[in-house]
């Protein structure tokens, strides 16, 4: 059976590893507009901490035979305490002043990152294998289905939604909610601000070192892996607008799932297709898909 | 007077430098000098944080080294059409990045100078990981030859001069003055009838014509052009030597080009250096992690030295003033 002169197989393969991409770029955008509503910063070390989730599951499993598993929850846990440490020695400095300040201060972060483990490590791939009872994989009768994708796919599905439930659903999230639009009067409630903002930062870079876990067995695991990221869930943030959790979870599955197409159809475009898309959203509708404007 | 003063001392400085130093790297120093100043004339005036004048920087210096290279325009030409260039793509840039404010605008422009990466990584007469080697530098006018470091320098330096006047004219016009507005309060300048969009638009393509200017000539300085010009970490580059120097002051990107840019070229030296005496051996790498030393600088900077250097002794200056002048 084919597609548009595409063999069903191929495009089935190419769109589950636009969805893999696409939960990367749904949690990552995540984690940017949960960190953004609340703290005002955009958080360019975003890309770098996804690097660092990734590292920190190759150096627990290959140096201290810790296996996948134990990783999945140290590595996030790690990754968010070393947020914690920077929102609380570095970042709440720049609250009150504009917001590119937190950009660049980020942005500083990363080089700083990527420096430490290009020296550790240079710069050519390593690589985790997958854990055992994720390889192989399923046929499925129209596709082959590698598990461990399957479960990249359910894993970051679930995390989004579990996330999503508990900002909109609970009343921690209401109190998250209440902050991001008038984070005084929370206080006068009294609600620790503070302690609020430190642990959204936290937990929003945890999400990044989750990803990064996530990312580890199917890609190559380099200090450059996350800025080469960042730049395109920039643009995903761009697209979908900071303003909607579970709009940032749509667009960031759904240019996931445009990119693989692209890679099917025109793959010399699929690097790109994402800017494109960025281009004529902000065209058709400068404020982005889910946005309101802050 | 006391500008004057300056002025002057700064020009003697620049005419003998040559006599002293290595031209080459003179002229590398001036042309990430006018760089910064082009990005400061956003950042400083305007308010505006460009995250994509890698774009322009090397657009234009890979329009400028293929004019020369493949077409075989003379010198003059080169540098035109690599200014032509990346006033078009900063004229694209900025009426798709304009539609957005504050963070997403610097998102957007972070996004597109992407998309100018990858065109010079893919497209065929950019030459992909090698880049473009062996530009010549031609003849000034058909008459001058080029070749000579000398010659090159003192009319790298007159683009220097030229771009820099033309910056200070700028900030000092009635426009300046409207940038101004729009940086301290932008509904403000909206409601005393001001075009807010075409104005920024205006200064964003003036911008990366200048950060094109640069990049052109440093293709041609330097007889090559590769993708680290317009990768994402120019576009930070340029802006720690703008935070570095002091942002919205005239000299403070000037002197901050010339700190990074020898930093990058002598942090190998510091490193084997301090190798040596503190007998760490980490440090004998210290030439190829320049990241980590200006990811350092990049936080330092941001949480201690907001003003930058320059930005500080004006601010010195001023407190001395006031002390003395009681009110």
């Amino acid at each position: 059976m084919e597609i548009f002169g595409v063999p069903l197989q191929a495009m089935m393969s190419q769109l589950l590893l636009g969805l893999v991409n696409g939960s990367f770029y749904a949690m990552l955008s995540l984690g940017l507009a949960v960190i953004f509503g609340l703290l005002n910063v955009i958080n360019f070390s975003h890309g770098a901490l996804y690097m660092m989730g990734a590292f920190a599951a190759f150096i627990g499993v290959t140096s201290f035979g810790l296996n996948y598993w134990m990783m999945l929850v140290l590595a996030p846990l790690l990754v968010g305490v070393f947020g914690i440490l920077v929102e609380k020695t570095m970042l709440r400095w720049l609250y009150k002043l504009d917001h590119l300040y937190g950009l660049l201060l980020t942005f500083g972060i990363t080089l700083l990152l990527e420096g430490v483990f290009r020296s550790f490590f240079g710069v050519s791939g390593q690589t985790l294998d997958v854990p055992e009872a994720l390889s192989g994989a399923t046929d499925l009768g129209f596709m082959i289905l590698p598990n461990y994708r399957a479960w990249v796919v359910a894993a970051s599905l679930t995390v989004c939604l579990v996330t999503w439930f508990v900002i909109e659903k609970t009343r921690l999230g209401a109190y998250l909610r209440a902050g991001t639009e008038n984070p005084k009067l929370v206080e006068a409630f009294g609600v620790n601000v503070p302690l609020m903002v430190t642990l959204t930062y936290g937990f929003g870079v945890a999400l990044a070192g989750f990803a990064g876990v996530l990312a580890a067995p199917v890609i190559n695991v380099t200090p450059l892996m996350g800025s080469n990221l960042i730049i395109v869930v920039f643009a995903v943030v761009v697209i979908g607008g900071m303003g909607s959790i579970l709009g940032s979870i749509v667009t960031g599955l759904g240019l996931g799932v445009i990119e693989g197409l692209t890679r099917v159809y025109y793959p010399e475009a699929s690097e790109v297709v994402v800017f494109v898309v960025m281009v004529i959203v902000l065209l058709l509708r400068p404020a982005g898909l889910f946005g309101k404007e802050k | 007077m006391n500008r004057k003063i300056a002025y002057t001392i700064a020009l003697l400085v620049a005419l003998a430098a040559p006599f002293v130093g290595y031209p080459v790297f003179l002229m590398k120093l001036l042309c990430f000098g006018l760089f910064a100043c082009a990005f400061n004339l956003l950042i400083g005036y305007t308010g505006l944080l460009s995250f994509g004048h890698a774009a322009f920087f090397g657009g234009a210096g890979y329009v400028a080294g293929y004019a020369l290279t493949t077409l075989g325009l003379p010198f003059e030409a080169g540098i035109v059409l690599g200014v032509l260039a990346a006033s078009a793509i900063g004229l694209v840039m900025g009426l798709l990045a304009i539609r957005r404010q504050g963070i997403y605008f610097s998102m957007i422009t972070l996004a597109l100078a992407q998309m100018v990466y990858f065109g010079a990584l893919r497209a065929p007469f950019t030459h992909g990981e090698d880049g473009l080697q062996g530009i010549p530098r031609g003849k000034l006018l058909g008459m001058l030859d080029l070749g000579n470091d000398l010659t090159m320098y003192f009319v790298v330096l007159a683009i220097f001069i030229a771009g820099f006047a033309l910056i200070v004219r700028i900030i000092h016009s009635p426009f300046g003055q409207v940038l101004k507005a729009v940086k301290e309060n932008e509904p403000r300048a909206i409601s005393l009838g001001y075009d807010v969009d075409k104005v920024k638009l205006l200064a964003f393509v003036l911008s990366s014509a200048l950060a094109g200017l640069a990049g052109a000539t440093k293709a041609v300085v330097l007889g090559f052009e590769t993708l680290t010009d317009v990768h994402w970490t120019m576009s930070g580059l340029v802006i720690l030597m703008t935070l570095v120097g002091g942002m919205g002051t005239l000299a403070g990107p000037v002197l901050g080009a010339f700190l990074i840019v020898a930093l990058e070229n002598k942090l190998g030296d510091v490193g084997n250096f301090l190798a040596e005496t503190t007998h760490v051996e980490w440090f004998s790498s210290l030439g190829e992690s320049v990241g980590i030393v200006t990811g350092l600088i990049f936080v330092i900077c941001v949480l201690l030295f907001r003003r930058g250097i320059v930005g500080e002794i004006l601010a010195a200056f001023d407190a001395a003033r006031r002390r003395g002048k009681p009110a």
